[in-house]
């Protein structure tokens, strides 16, 4: 027997779909603006491993002296970043979909678990609700890092009328290197998802498009009553 | 639901055959095709156009023609807009002249302080005949050389310097409370305008400032760095000094001082950048 499942509310997708391209532009702009100032390197005893950013990288991306354009950007589509942040965070709150995402205490040990299960070393993963514990950390950390690219990144737009702020985030140019980190951790995070979200496949997929899955359940008639289906409901992403 | 039959109209109701469990399972399951069908449909659709839309508000705004040059120019003319209300929206929400910039010990200031740029400062110039010329309402020019403004009260700062490109730097500064100049040279009247414009001897740098931000507690007319006189590089024989702004509007060797209601021009803004350029 199939069956329509509902999986991700309207709210939800909006939230998702909405992000994504602003997030995009927010890194481009913020890009234009590293370029004015790109000293981070990676860095052990004074030896350099890489420079945040090789000249190619921005020849390639046309980053290059557009730091004024780069700032008009950011600075209006921090806008939208925030206000939809804010709404998806409240909505969270409010509709009770935090409780899916939260991690629970088990998420931790779990989250290992899925690991090894998503790296093909273990056979079975740990049984999950609408995500699975290393989806309940990753997703939950990604926004708490929202929070803390908003935080760093008021800290630096308005360092005086936010004194306060700023010497929370460990004052102006510590608050700057936070705020670049963030962000190589949001590009980090899209590459790992575009995997999973790859791996899980079409079905999966489509359903932060439509918000529901069609799931076969197991009727008594087709499936005998005691069976362990090994999780795969294409919840992985 | 159940109606009543009419026997006369209906006499001989044929009885639906029963339908066997396949059968169910077929209807169930064209009806549930039918509802992913139209559910896919809408979702798709909608998602697909939505996109486009916000492709093409992208590729509107990516193209947007630049703003009209005045005052400000170089910025694409949708987000000069979003720039002049993000300043209105910070100012009259947060600015707080009891907000002030973090100060440091003596110590920690750097030693070699960063010069970045010498716009304004590349024509041939002579600081011992220098005087500052302070345009009054009136149309009165005033005349005002070094040793008039060394010998009031001098105040210090050691503060984070922070640059529109992203670098930061604390220095040492000593000079003349902005509002104390104000005071001393009888410019009440003009320090109720809306701005002050600051121009290099040589016209090549101007900044355009609101007057809240100049008569910050913080901001000064420095004429020493590190206790020191000013060297060349850094603005001989006075700058401005204005922890409120980016490094951009701290204009070196000032010439000019003018006041107005509207706002006067300024180098960076005719550049693509914010006018405001407050922090």
């Amino acid at each position: 027997m199939r069956k329509i499942k509902e999986k991700h509310s309207l709210a939800m997708r909006w939230f998702h779909w909405v992000n994504f391209p602003v997030l995009t532009i927010m890194i481009w702009s913020g890009m234009l603006i590293y370029w004015g100032n790109d000293v981070y390197t990676l860095s052990i005893g004074g030896h350099v491993f890489f420079k945040f950013f090789p000249e190619g990288f921005y020849r390639f991306f046309h980053f290059s002296s557009r730091l004024a354009e780069g700032m008009a950007f950011h600075f209006f589509m921090m806008w939208f970043f925030f206000l939809n942040g804010f709404l998806y965070v409240v909505y969270s709150i409010i509709s009770g979909e935090w409780r899916n995402l939260f991690p629970e205490k088990k998420s931790f040990k779990e989250a290992w678990l899925v690991l090894l299960h998503d790296l093909h070393i273990r056979k079975t993963a740990p049984p999950q609700g609408k995500y699975n514990a290393a989806q309940r950390i990753a997703y939950s950390a990604i926004i708490v890092m929202g929070f803390g690219s908003i935080a760093t990144g008021l800290a630096i737009y308005k360092p005086v009328q936010f004194n306060w702020l700023c010497w929370l985030c460990g004052g102006y140019h510590v608050a700057r290197i936070i705020h670049f980190i963030l962000t190589l951790g949001y590009v980090f995070f899209f590459l790992i998802h575009i995997l999973q979200v790859v791996l899980a496949g079409w079905r999966n997929f489509q359903s932060v498009i439509t918000g529901f899955e069609v799931v076969k359940e197991p009727s008594a008639e087709t499936v005998p009553p005691v069976t362990e289906t090994p999780i795969d409901d294409g919840n992985a992403n | 639901m159940e109606t009543p039959i009419d026997p006369e109209q209906n006499p001989e109701p044929e009885k639906p055959a029963a339908k066997t469990p396949e059968q169910i399972a077929k209807e169930q399951d064209a009806l549930l095709d039918a509802q992913i069908k139209r559910r896919s449909f809408i979702a798709f659709g909608t998602f697909t156009a939505l996109g486009v839309a916000a492709y093409g508000s992208w590729r509107w705004l990516l193209k947007s023609p630049d703003e009209v040059a005045g005052v400000t120019a170089g910025a694409h003319a949708p987000l000069r807009r979003a720039l002049n209300k993000n300043e209105l929206f910070f100012r009259k929400l947060f600015y707080n002249e009891k907000h002030l910039v973090r100060t440091y010990p003596k110590e920690m200031a750097a030693k070699n302080v960063r010069v970045n740029s010498d716009e304004g400062l590349k024509t041939k110039f002579d600081p011992a005949a220098w005087v500052l010329q302070v345009k009054k309402k009136s149309g009165e020019v005033l005349k005002i050389t070094i040793d008039e403004i060394r010998a009031l009260p001098k105040t210090e700062i050691v503060f984070d310097f922070k640059c529109v490109e992203g670098w930061d730097q604390i220095s040492h500064w000593g000079g003349l409370k902005f509002s104390d100049f104000i005071e001393h040279f009888g410019l009440q009247e003009e320090a109720k305008l809306e701005y002050c414009g600051m121009e290099t001897p040589d016209k090549q740098y101007y900044v355009g400032l609101d007057m809240p931000s100049v008569m910050h507690p913080q901001t000064m007319l420095a004429y020493e760095v590190n206790d020191k006189p000013l060297p060349l590089d850094h603005g001989a024989p006075l700058r401005l000094i204005i922890p409120v702004k980016y490094g951009i509007k701290n204009l070196k060797r000032i010439g000019t001082i003018n006041f107005s209601d509207q706002r006067p021009r300024d180098y960076w803004a005719e550049l693509g950048y914010d006018y405001y350029s407050g922090l």
